[in-house]
């Protein structure tokens, strides 16, 4: 068994078999009801909360020995929190794992959906940090989650009014409010609103785990998702007007990066694995300059 | 005035532990109609209008309300989501502080308009023109529809609040205080406001206060309440002019003349 790679005294995946049972009851309900957030007992995890902690324990309950995983933070395989995540799992499960969207099995994902389509069979697990979308316009629990039994969802409009009466359009640019399956409004979690239309009818399993509070929620794959917006202003993704410094990719989500200290900047892909893949396939056909 | 009540409050009764605050309270409201329920503090008008706008669970009674379609609604009888549907559509709350009322992180023009986007408003521009229109309507400067409300004189915001729940066009509005806290001139200009809006809109209205002045100025009928009871009812002019219960007396010589 793939146990025998993991240090002694720990079990597969780190968290105990009961408490993956139950996370696992609690990700059966919110696929059954998709967009729904289902509370869980949270166990401590070793490391900070904000640091994907509930990500973390979604992952450790789905794994298993033959998956394959990936994991970025804002779309790059290298950064800090997708290393030491990465390297949680392949001490403690074994489990192989890759910086190819396309081979991974399960991603775990903070703040961006990858740029490579999703397939079938593959899940994307998100770290979540504010769960509840209603938070801003309503503090207490037992009235926001009356709302979303009520379908009451006005007040999220109130929040986009704010948006273009001060600025003359929708400005709110992560966290961009959902509407899941018709039914529940929901937070997809601080990704770029220029992930939101990845999201609808993905053919990919999405959850979200919320590890300080204590929330699951998931959409099934090909459900439809779609982003809250007004008639005369519609949801709009925001386009750069430049190309990848890196690959030329004119479709992609950039990242601006500061490369010296004379004011001197570039845009890059966020998605690492995906600018890596474009320039592999650059050098192999320069065609296109 | 039409044949059925709006609004009927049958043997309504509210304890809070071994405290009566109301016992066996019967009040009807007519449509179009303003009724004024006055009374000392702690007389039992405040738990009277929670209980009766829907807030509030009554320890008993029942508080039956005529919906537009015709429909009666026992409102403590049917659905949360029955009940919170009729309180953000037909219904209206005014609170005594309007800092209750509003959403003070959102400007003017996204507080009156979030009823219209509770109830599906999904056309920004038109939102903004309505919000506009109501704001005109309580005489707050339209230059000001993205400012706060924090940024707002105390009887501007209660002006907002009112905007904020008429916007939905509700045919009861339940106002509690509507003019404590406000200095005289402002008051006078709110009640005159009051009086025009619920004359053109043909709005029932209840308002609660301990100003006899408010009542007489707004109000078609009166009830007085005392010690969770109500102890006189009727036309205002013939309560206010010719009370016939001691305490009604008491409060009526009680006013003093300015």
């Amino acid at each position: 068994m793939t146990t025998a790679t993991a240090p002694a005294g720990y079990n597969f995946a780190y968290l105990d078999e009961g408490t993956k049972r139950m996370i696992r009851r609690a990700i059966l309900k919110a696929i059954a009801i998709p967009g729904y957030q289902v509370p869980f007992g949270s166990r401590e995890m070793p490391l900070a909360y904000g640091w994907g902690t509930g990500g973390m324990q979604v992952t450790a309950a789905v794994i298993g020995a033959s998956d394959r995983l990936k994991v970025i933070d804002q779309g790059a395989d290298d950064t800090t929190n997708a290393v030491s995540i990465r390297r949680f799992f392949a001490r403690t499960a074994g489990v192989a794992t890759t910086e190819r969207t396309a081979e991974a099995t399960i991603i775990q994902t903070r703040h961006r959906i990858p740029e490579r389509p999703l397939r079938e069979g593959q899940v994307l697990v998100y770290q979540v940090p504010m769960p509840e979308p209603l938070r801003f316009i309503e503090p207490r629990e037992s009235e926001t989650r009356k709302m979303h039994a009520l379908v009451e969802y006005g007040a999220m409009h109130v929040r986009l009014y704010e948006d273009i009466a001060a600025h003359g359009r929708i400005t709110t640019a992560y966290g961009y409010p959902v509407l899941v399956n018709g039914r529940y409004v929901m937070s997809p979690s601080p990704i770029p609103k220029f992930d939101n239309p990845k999201m609808d009818m993905m053919p990919a399993l999405q959850l979200f785990g919320a590890g300080r509070e204590k929330r699951i929620y998931a959409v099934p794959p090909y459900t439809p998702v779609r982003s809250l917006d007004f008639d005369d202003h519609p949801f709009a993704i925001e386009r750069s007007d430049q190309p990848c410094a890196l690959c030329g990719s004119t479709d992609t989500y950039l990242d601006e990066v500061v490369v010296d200290d004379q004011g001197g900047r570039v845009f890059v892909c966020s998605d690492s694995d995906h600018c890596g893949e474009r320039q592999e396939a650059g050098r192999a056909a320069p065609a296109r300059a | 005035m039409t044949e059925a009540p709006l609004l009927r409050v049958r043997g309504l009764s509210h304890a809070y532990g071994s405290r009566i605050a109301c016992s066996a309270v019967d009040v009807e409201v007519w449509p179009g109609e303003v009724l004024a329920i006055v009374g000392e503090s702690g007389s039992g008008k405040s738990t009277l209008l929670n209980c009766i706008s829907g807030r509030m669970r009554p320890g008993a009674g029942e508080v039956v309300y005529r919906a537009k379609d015709g429909r009666e609604v026992d409102l403590w009888q049917a659905s949360d989501a029955q009940r919170r549907l009729l309180a953000r559509t037909e219904l209206g709350m005014v609170h005594q502080n309007p800092r209750d009322g509003l959403r003070l992180g959102v400007s003017a023009g996204g507080n009156v308009g979030e009823r219209l986007m509770a109830v599906g408003a999904r056309n920004y521009g038109a939102i903004r023109a309505t919000a506009a229109e109501w704001l005109a309507r309580v005489e707050i400067d339209v230059g000001r529809i993205d400012d706060l409300p924090r940024t707002f004189s105390g009887g501007m915001q209660q002006r907002l609040q009112i905007a904020r729940v008429l916007v939905s066009r509700p045919r009861l509005v339940f106002l509690d205080e509507p003019t404590g806290g406000l200095d005289v001139s402002v008051q006078a200009r709110l009640l005159d406001l009051l009086r025009s809006l619920s004359r053109d809109l043909g709005l029932a209205a209840i308002i609660v206060t301990h100003d006899l002045a408010v009542a007489r100025l707004l109000a078609h009928r009166i009830c007085v309440m005392r010690g969770g009871e109500v102890v006189e009812d009727g036309l205002t002019d013939r309560v206010l002019d010719d009370p016939r219960h001691p305490y009604t007396q008491l409060l009526v010589s009680s006013v003093l003349p300015p």
